[in-house]
């Protein structure tokens, strides 16, 4: 029995962990990478043995560091399945992974960060298409860039940091794809000035392009991916305000690969699982669980920071995480300090909103999606037989989700379900808040039967009684 | 403004959808009121299963008529008649299936008993762990995850009226008969059907009657899709496990294992406590299933009375006031007692008698 337990090691729940485990919790944290770091944060693979330093490997290291010298006990290359509370009111998560099944704990943080929206277009499921979240994993574990040349598309600062990554690897960049004007940016900018760090870094990607002359199309998407049976090239085209695909602007542009992302959607799954209340706000990225300033969500002992609480950046994850720890030792009526530094946090949640706010979804994001675009990878589901579900009656996600197995596959929706909203919303005329979400339901992750429990005594079955004649 | 409707029914499922149609055919004007999506509730998540070799002796005969029903709907609510295995793995299964299976039998179901190496042949995935099978031609399944979109279909075809998202609020007598209100909308009709299922309870008690309506919380489970593992519908001679092969690979892994929560609660949630040995039982009848994955566990809510048979006529201190649920076997029956009820609301006689909600009821017993 854990105090504390913390699902997912980046930096907010890794600092969450470091903060509970100082004063004293026994603390475990668990994560489904080899590492802690998370994803801004990843460890390189162990296959690498020497590379340049960035910000963000130093950053990792640090933290991978200070867990190492630190009482936190960890679980990683675990994932968690199943979260329930037992008759004792203590958390009771179901573990896949080496060693134990189960673990309990008093308090459970939820840090399970961010992932990534991705609209479909006619041609996303041709191999050599990347998520721009995707693609960075791969930067950071591998230092391998997708392709010979990719394409980068899609809207926010990740564009520019996945495009500036593929030069800094020895890549090329046929284009930037922005659906961002460079007014939206001029209107940003004012939340981000108070950064210069992250401005200055802003401004580094921003001349790579430059210097490498990397065309950048602004208000502009790809329209479709080309190519027999990989990624040949993209179709561009100009968007208006809304995003919606514009006439003009249209050209192709050769490339054997493609990074497209839509911006980043709070990782949700935990804390719906959990029985935490949910909200819709667009400002954080979508729905995210009903939280206090502290992180406080709306089941006693389970507290949710990082991306997942809404999505505001690295920099205000390790603030977060304090936060929550701040809350648990409160809550367990335990004195000990927790330095939070308000204006460091402030500063740096102003920038992950203006940033955030880049990506919010317009209007336009339905039209991507022709009748003959798979929405849902994992079953083949085409826009066409989503738009016919609802236009013979079905009102709601779930709805369709019913009549087609849009969003029944292994990936649990994960993909799709932004998408099914798009279009629910299109079509029904009815806003996020009141088009709800698919049902959450355990695993979280596709669990191998034998990783459920041991090998089975047939005898020690549980049986109960048999049902009535 | 809606005209006051002959009948309001409380619940978009198959007992409520199947009456409005019978109802409807009979002349009487309709609406159906949902709570969520039509045939969400029990109706759109249960594992599908449609066995002769599960339902209890006294039902058989309904279960028989409500086999053809599906069978009828066929293709549009993915109907297949695979045959069905149940397995017993000791002695004392061994002749709990055989006492059990005989009843069965003798009450109209084709059952008949076969032996392991006849079993073996056609489903060679199972373990070779079986000492006696019984089997029945007739079991298969249908894909109740369609049952939303086909009722809704076939509602909608027919004209009748129906509000999804109507969670009702309060019911009032009136002197024309019954205001069914959710929040800003209230709908007026002469007489009521409840068919709620597991939100029957609460539901009843705001025209005070009081049933003694319970609900069990059922697990079911899918895997990802797998190379072909079973042929037929596979049950144990418990009734803890149902498992079947759906066209596309995945297996459906149910049995009655009980997760947690009430309907107030909202959905139900499952329970590792349960789902571990409903799919560790699943593992030891097949083997391969063992390095095949779990996508997706699930519960809803059946609800049941004391003595586990259908509460299906009028309600006592109530005029024009009726309820039908509570029936074990809901699923495969549902379509034909919904026709029965119908009938009984026309006026008609109905083909086979009903339950009357008011009788006396004992504790069924576990045996």
């Amino acid at each position: 029995m854990y105090d504390v337990i913390v699902m997912g090691a980046g930096p907010a729940g890794a600092t969450a962990a470091l903060e509970t485990s100082q004063a004293g919790l026994k603390t475990l944290l668990i994560d489904e990478q080899p590492d802690a770091g998370g994803q801004v944060w990843r460890a390189k693979s162990r296959a690498i043995i020497s590379a340049p330093e960035t910000e963000y490997s130093i950053a990792g290291d640090d933290l991978r560091a200070s867990i190492r010298g630190s009482n936190v006990e960890v679980k990683y290359h675990t994932r968690v399945w199943q979260i329930e509370k037992n008759d004792d009111d203590h958390w009771l998560l179901g573990l896949q992974g080496e060693g134990q099944r189960q673990v309990s704990g008093k308090s459970l943080v939820i840090a399970t960060g961010a992932q990534e929206r991705v609209i479909p277009v006619p041609g996303w499921i041709l191999p050599g298409v990347f998520g721009l979240a995707g693609a960075t994993a791969l930067f950071k574990e591998h230092m391998m860039v997708p392709g010979r040349r990719t394409i980068v598309s899609g809207n926010g600062p990740l564009l520019f940091y996945v495009a500036s990554e593929i030069l800094r690897l020895g890549g090329q960049v046929s284009a930037v794809v922005s659906l961002n004007s460079r007014f939206d940016w001029l209107k940003a900018l004012p939340a981000m000035i108070n950064n210069p760090k992250l401005i200055m870094q802003g401004i580094r990607w921003i001349l790579a392009l430059y210097k490498n002359s990397v065309p950048i199309y602004w208000q502009h998407t790809i329209k479709s991916v080309e190519g027999k049976t990989a990624v040949e090239g993209a179709t561009i085209t100009a968007v208006d305000r809304e995003w919606r695909l514009l006439e003009h602007g249209e050209r192709y542009i050769p490339s054997e690969s493609i990074c497209q992302g839509h911006g980043l959607i709070p990782a949700i799954e935990a804390t719906r699982l959990a029985g935490a209340a949910h909200h819709f706000d667009e400002k954080l990225g979508g729905w995210v669980p009903t939280v206090d300033e502290f992180g406080r969500a709306t089941v006693p002992g389970l507290y949710a920071c990082g991306d997942n609480a809404g999505i505001l950046g690295a920099d205000a994850a390790p603030h977060r995480g304090r936060l929550a720890a701040k809350a648990i030792l409160d809550d367990l009526d335990i004195s000990a300090t927790v330095n939070i530094d308000d204006k460091a946090y402030h500063s740096a949640r102003k920038f992950g909103l203006a940033a955030t706010r880049l990506t919010i979804p317009r209007a336009g994001f339905e039209s991507f999606m022709t009748a003959n675009t798979e929405v849902c990878r994992c079953e083949g589901i085409s826009r066409a037989e989503i738009d016919h579900e609802l236009k013979t009656g079905a009102r709601s996600p779930n709805a369709v989700k019913s009549g087609t197995r849009c969003g029944m596959g292994p990936c649990g929706g994960r993909y799709c379900n932004e998408s099914l909203t798009i279009i629910t919303e299109h079509r029904t005329g009815k806003n996020r808040s009141e088009i709800g979400m698919a049902t959450a339901r355990p695993p979280l992750r596709p669990v191998h039967m034998d990783d459920l429990a041991d090998d089975l005594d047939y005898d020690d079955l549980p049986i109960p009684g048999v049902s009535p004649l | 403004m809606m005209p006051i409707f002959d009948i309001a029914i409380v619940g978009g499922g198959i007992m409520g959808c199947g009456a409005a149609l019978r109802l409807d055919e009979g002349g009487m004007s309709t609406i159906v009121l949902e709570q969520g999506d039509m045939g969400q509730g029990a109706s759109g998540v249960n594992a599908g299963t449609l066995s002769m070799q599960i339902k209890r002796v006294k039902l058989m005969p309904y279960a028989i008529k409500g086999h053809a029903e599906w069978a009828a709907m066929g293709e549009a609510v993915g109907f297949k008649k695979t045959g069905g295995y149940t397995l017993a793995f000791n002695d004392h299964e061994a002749e709990l299936l055989s006492a059990r299976m005989t009843m069965k039998r003798e009450a109209g179901a084709d059952i008949s008993f076969v032996t392991p190496s006849e079993l073996s042949a056609v489903e060679p995935y199972l373990a070779k762990k079986v000492v006696a099978a019984s089997y029945c031609p007739d079991d298969g399944y249908a894909n109740s995850s369609l049952t939303g979109t086909y009722y809704r279909r076939r509602i909608e075809d027919a004209g009748i009226h129906f509000i999804e998202r109507f969670k009702v609020t309060y019911i009032r007598r009136t002197s024309e008969g019954y205001e069914i209100n959710s929040g800003n909308q209230t709908i007026s009709a002469r007489r009521i059907l409840l068919a709620c299922g597991g939100w029957m309870k609460d539901v009843a008690a705001m025209i005070d009657a009081d049933l003694p309506i319970r609900a069990r919380v059922n697990t079911v489970s899918v895997t990802e899709r797998a190379p072909k593992l079973m042929n037929s519908v596979i049950g144990h001679a418990t009734g803890l496990l149902t498992m079947k092969q759906k066209e596309n690979g995945t297996v459906l892994i149910g049995g009655g294992w009980q997760g947690k929560g009430t309907p107030q609660q909202g959905r139900g949630s499952v329970s590792m406590d349960t789902l571990t040995p409903n799919l560790q039982l699943a593992g030891f009848v097949v083997p391969a299933l063992s390095k095949v994955r779990i996508v997706r566990s699930w519960t809803g809510f059946e609800a049941n009375v004391p003595d586990f048979y259908p509460l299906a006529g009028k309600l006592a201190n109530n005029d024009n006031a009726f309820v039908l649920g509570c029936v074990r076997g809901g699923y495969t029956i549902g379509p034909y007692i919904s026709n029965l009820m119908g009938d009984y609301i026309l006026g008609k006689e109905p083909e086979m008698p009903l339950f009357d909600p008011a009788r006396k009821m004992e504790e069924g017993k576990l045996i």
